[in-house]
């Protein structure tokens, strides 16, 4: 009984997982901006990171396994804002702009990024 | 069953990933792929790992999670400064001193 009960929330945390993961490849596939792409492959990045994670823990039980992959869920959680931040400061500081912003409403951060 | 329909949908999401660096208009498109692409292989390594029933696949997903991290903060490093800190220099590391 409880066996079927984990497979059954493991299948729906790895469907979950895979579907957001599936959302936010297309994303950075589609939209129309380097920004916007940003923001697409966070989802995959939390989400369905996250979603996938929990149900292979379910799948592992108790043992060795739970704690690797709770480490990598922990440092994929932390990194991967990090990454994403350091990723839009330099392309913002070369002077990508986000699109479909008009100019006037763009805070320049120096004279000849005009 | 389960394991292997989430390798098939990570799968296509990795080659997703992959046409979006080919044809990235920018670099930071191409570095945001290739970062992408490293975090949908940690996940398939784990996949794999508990396809083959092989809990050590674990660890060698744990290290490309790292990796992927640090090699994506040194590529926009080198893109930014055209190096990645000259040896034995104990400046900000932004690479002009010691240049004289």
């Amino acid at each position: 009984m409880m066996e079927i009960v984990i497979d059954i929330l493991s299948w729906g945390f790895i469907l979950a997982g895979v579907f957001f993961v599936f959302i936010g490849t297309l994303g950075m596939l589609r939209l129309p901006d380097f920004y916007t792409r940003l923001h697409a492959a966070g989802i995959t990045d939390t989400m369905g990171m996250e979603l996938l994670l929990i149900g292979m823990m379910l799948q592992a039980g108790w043992s060795l396994a739970t704690v690797k992959l709770l480490m990598i869920s922990l440092f994929i959680f932390f990194t991967s804002p990090t990454a994403t931040h350091a990723l839009a400061n330099a392309a913002n500081s070369v002077g990508l702009r986000p699109y479909g912003v008009p100019e006037k409403d763009l805070r320049r951060t120096s004279k000849e990024d005009v | 069953m389960m394991f292997a329909a989430a390798a098939a949908g990570l799968i296509i999401p990795m080659l997703m990933a992959l046409a979006r660096g080919l044809m990235g208009p920018t670099l930071y498109d191409r570095v945001l792929a290739g970062n992408s692409f490293g975090t949908k292989t940690v996940l398939l390594i784990a996949v794999l790992g508990f396809i083959g029933g092989r809990p050590d696949f674990l660890d060698i997903a744990l290290l490309y999670a790292l990796m992927n991290f640090v090699g994506t903060i040194a590529i926009l490093k080198f893109f930014r400064y055209r190096n990645l800190g000259i040896a034995g220099e104990t400046g900000n590391g932004n690479g002009d001193g010691g240049a004289a």
